[in-house]
């Protein structure tokens, strides 16, 4: 996300307009040419095993890098040891990047130890983990490298052994000749002095002899450290002579101490300084907000300290920030004429010539990640460098802010990632790491800062608050022959620069100009709005609100038009094609997730696919018992489709979910476990969204603090029966991620259940658990 | 200064009395299993066992558990193979891991005051602790397999 909003600061975006397909040679190709030394004997023949194609990784900063001695090394007892560089949240890349590896290379899972990358991106290539890209940017490189030390050790068992290379088998950490026979480790030294064999020279796996590329068979790699409370996240790290922070920060954004009385802090036992942080200029982009920092001798001295500070806090140009008032005026934005941003066939003239017309509005709040582990970091900064350990979603970002921070040289800042006790795009920004290096530069010892939970509520990044209006224009036969969307919320751009009130080509690349569907008038528009507080990035995005309103929107008109919703939808989506988006009404800037768009097209047939299938496997069209109700909903996200079919069972007033069937094409399905648990998790958060997340405004301040009044949905109260239905491809259908879109569906699917369970329809988030 | 006894050694905590308990166990006696999450007692990521019973850390002192017996996730079972640990391991729960240990560490609890709960009692036992990630469904079965062994 970060390096697209500079480029959109700069003004027009780099286009991933190069369409290039590096595999110059297929398998086939290779066994027949003079690079045939190289076949390995047992791999099965296939042509297609892999084909590379470019993916938006290449246009990322760092980009992806190919040398296995940068990610794989091999000890003398074979001990295999791969690098993950991306962060780990929950998702399991720090697991399913490695296996794939491991499996390639022909390495056994209970001998490969994973370590975790430092932020350094010249060396492990892109680690902005976000945006579902962890393995749609990364499992070619993966399985390259794996391949090159496959081929690299294959090369040295011939050498030692004066046998050609084509008898060479590479088994299970053991590589075979005939009678010859050597594991990983005999090889290693003299393996990893081979040269790397280029792309075109390398023979892969068939997919029928994957151990655990597709199996679901591994588990996370930190699964029994975090079950006995080993695992190490942000707050876990300890250094000698450590000092702990908690911050008071600005309520309100844009605002600073005007005067403060730290007499009742510096009286808390265990505290031993009060400073105050002074962030010069606006605190923009990740920049922390300031404050007043209370430094303690322990986490609980320095919380106690901080809350027992009397600060007067000065006026800000937002606070007059109110979140009822806010969302009335972008209603009335919503109602007006936005700045057009696709427009396909004649909208004015569709709608001027309906029989009918039909028109819904949504809106949604904003939303704070909440994730389980607060920010949280530790930074020590000594004769001119500065190390960092925290949870960060992109420690290379990190490392170039914090840099900037302190006035270094970025080669001078090291920054150790963590595990991240989830991140969901809060942990994108570095603010809080910032603020320890600050505060480590300030009092010359190592710094712990802590934020409470009230903290990360009451100072996010947050998803934006929006107002979604859709209208269609109906022929006399009930066909839609006009749409128009307008759609309003505050930009994420605010957050990094003076901005227009408008979205800019990310925001509305999520599921605004990319609507799917097949209807010959349409106008894709957006109102303005500014922004008072600061906005970031949440799981999913803007997809959310557009999914929200869409979805909502089809299941309403079905109701309207007497229709079955799936049906409806079926309808809508039209055809099997690809959207075609330069002849579409496009604009040029169109964003496809950073992807060679031809590469990953808006494939209908993969959306109503998985309509069909999550609408099948969820019993759609059976009658349902008084007070339940099934619903769906559809959406393409981060190159990926998804659909849930959620029930609703309305049980003393109040909406509970017996069950969700979600159905997901991913492409090529990596780690059906974890794409499981990603899809689990998705309709869990998916219900929090739905029924609890609101962070409101009142004169600028956010009003919710904890868990008490931002609410989780829990145990007593969540889907209580996830079942995930993955759409299988061979690899040769991209591999796309999970992370994100899962989310989107749910809200509205609930939506649309409890619809039909009640009669009752709700149109703005969060809907509240009481019907 | 407290001595505390934590998963069968007695420590020496520094700092006053009404130093909370969690702080003390993470920052003073070095045990970081133990979570903050909320400083509330509304998530459950802090939870441990103050003579055998699921407390949430945040909300208690030093002071309150003098003399007490105080087990953390470092102290659950020596080699991590807790019946409720296995479960979740054969199960697969954690996301990114970070309620995990208050999790494993109520639903020990739990099982220990009611070895068989009904499906209904473990969702009503689990219910002080959030998981954002969303391993709910998860977590049910692997308390179901814990006490039950299937």
């Amino acid at each position: 996300m970060l390096h697209f909003l500079e480029e959109a600061i700069k003004g027009a975006p780099k286009k991933a307009v190069e369409k290039l397909i590096v595999a110059k040679a297929s398998r086939r190709d290779f066994l027949a040419g003079a690079t045939a030394a190289f076949a390995i004997g047992a791999y099965a023949t296939n042509a297609d095993a892999f084909a590379r194609h470019k993916t938006g990784g290449d246009f990322m900063p760092g980009g992806v890098k190919y040398d296995p001695h940068t990610f794989i090394s091999i000890a003398e007892d074979g001990q295999v040891t791969i690098v993950a560089h991306r962060s780990e949240m929950g998702t399991g890349s720090r697991t399913t990047l490695p296996m794939v590896v491991a499996d390639e290379m022909g390495a056994d899972w209970d001998r490969v130890t994973i370590v975790q990358a430092e932020g350094d991106e010249a060396k492990y290539g892109n680690q902005n983990t976000d945006g579902s890209r962890s393995l749609r940017h990364h499992i070619q490189s993966m399985r390259q490298m794996g391949a090159s030390v496959s081929h690299m050790l294959a090369a040295a068992a011939a050498a030692k052994w004066g046998v050609d290379v084509s008898t060479v088998k590479v088994g299970v950490h053991e590589v075979t000749s005939g009678s010859n026979k050597a594991g990983f480790g005999e090889l290693a030294a003299d393996a990893m002095k081979q040269p790397v064999p280029e792309f075109e020279a390398l023979s892969f796996k068939d997919e029928a002899d994957f151990r655990y590329i597709g199996k679901g068979n591994v588990s996370i790699t930190d699964l029994h450290d975090i079950t006995t409370g080993k695992a190490i996240y942000g707050a876990d790290v300890s250094l000698p002579g450590m000092k702990f922070a908690a911050i008071a920060r600005p309520p309100v954004v844009g605002s600073s101490p005007l005067k403060y009385d730290a007499s009742e802090a510096w009286a808390t036992p265990g505290v031993e300084n009060v400073m105050g942080l002074r962030i010069t200029g606006l605190a923009s982009a990740f920049s922390p907000k300031g404050g007043v920092a209370v430094i303690a001798s322990n986490t609980d001295a320095a919380i106690k300290g901080r809350d027992a500070l009397n600060i007067e806090w000065g006026e800000s140009p937002h606070s007059g920030y109110n979140s009822e008032a806010f969302t009335a005026e972008m209603r009335a934005t919503a109602k007006e004429p936005g700045q057009i941003l696709r427009a396909e066939g004649d909208t004015v003239a569709a709608f001027a010539g309906a029989a009918k017309t039909f028109s819904k509005e949504y809106s949604q709040a904003h939303m704070a990640h909440a994730m389980m582990e607060p920010p949280v970091a530790v930074a020590n900064v000594t004769n001119g460098a500065c190390e960092i350990w925290a949870p960060v979603q992109s420690p290379g970002d990190c490392r170039a802010h914090v840099a900037g921070a302190l006035g270094m040289d970025p080669a001078n800042v090291k920054v150790n990632v963590t595990l991240l006790g989830g991140g969901f795009g809060r942990k994108s920004k570095h603010d809080f790491a910032t603020e320890a290096a600050m505060l480590s530069k300030k009092i010359g010892a190592p710094v712990k800062v802590q934020w409470t939970r009230e903290d990360d509520i009451q100072h996010s990044f947050y998803h934006t608050t929006s107002v979604e209006r859709i209208e269609v224009a109906l022929d006399a036969e009930d066909k839609v022959t006009g749409w128009r969307h307008n759609s309003v919320a505050p930009s994420i751009l605010s957050t990094f620069a003076p901005d227009s009130g408008h979205q800019f080509f990310i925001e509305s690349g999520m599921g605004h100009l990319d609507m799917p569907f097949e209807i010959p008038n349409i106008s894709v528009e957006n109102g303005k709005a500014m922004a008072h507080t600061r906005i970031g990035w949440f799981r999913a995005v803007s997809n959310i609100p557009r999914a929200w309103a869409i979805q909502s929107f089809a299941s309403e008109l079905a109701h309207d038009l007497g229709k079955d919703d799936v049906d409806m939808l079926m309808e809508l989506i039209g055809s099997d094609r690809k959207l075609d988006p330069p002849n579409q009404g496009f604009p040029d800037n169109f964003w496809d997730y950073g992807e060679v768009y031809d590469e990953y097209p808006i494939d209908t047939m993969r959306l109503k696919n998985v309509l069909k299938l999550a609408a099948d496997k969820g019993g759609w069209g059976r009658d349902m018992p008084e007070g339940e109700g099934l619903g769906i909903a559809v959406h393409r996200s981060f190159v990926t489709y998804t659909a849930a079919c959620v029930h609703v069972k309305v049980v003393d007033g109040q909406v509970t979910v017996p069950e969700v069937h979600m159905a997901v094409d991913c492409g090529y399905a990596a780690n059906p476990e974890r794409i499981r648990s990603q899809m689990e998790g998705a309709s869990v958060m998916g219900m929090t969204a739905a029924l609890h997340s609101g962070v409101t405004f009142e004169n600028g301040a956010a009003v919710e603090g904890n868990y008490n009044d931002y609410e989780m949905v829990r145990s007593t109260n969540y889907p209580l029966k996830t079942h995930t239905h993955i759409v299988e491809h061979p690899f040769s259908v991209h591999a796309s991620g999970v992370g994100e879109p899962g989310l989107p569906p749910i809200p509205p699917a609930i939506a649309n259940a409890l619809f039909h369970a009640t009669g009752v329809r709700k149109r703005d988030l969060p809907m509240g658990v009481d019907v | 200064m407290t001595t505390v006894n934590i998963n069968g050694v007695d420590t020496a905590l520094d700092g006053p009395e009404d130093t909370t308990l969690l702080w003390a166990i993470r920052d003073i006696a070095g045990l970081t299993g133990t979570k903050f999450g909320c400083g509330a007692g509304l998530c459950g990521a802090c939870t441990i066992h103050v003579d055998g019973v699921a407390v949430r850390s945040c909300q208690a002192t030093v002071g309150e558990v003098a003399g007490k017996k105080v087990t953390t996730i470092e102290g659950l079972s020596a080699d991590g193979d807790h019946p409720v640990q296995v479960a979740w391991r054969d199960i697969n729960v954690p996301q990114c891991g970070f309620c995990q240990a208050g999790q494993i560490m109520q639903a020990a609890s739990l099982l220990n005051e009611n070895p068989n709960p009904s499906d209904q009692e473990i969702l009503e036992g689990m219910e002080g602790n959030i998981c954002r990630c969303g391993c709910y469904e998860r977590i049910t079965a692997a308390v179901k397999q814990a006490s039950t062994g299937i």
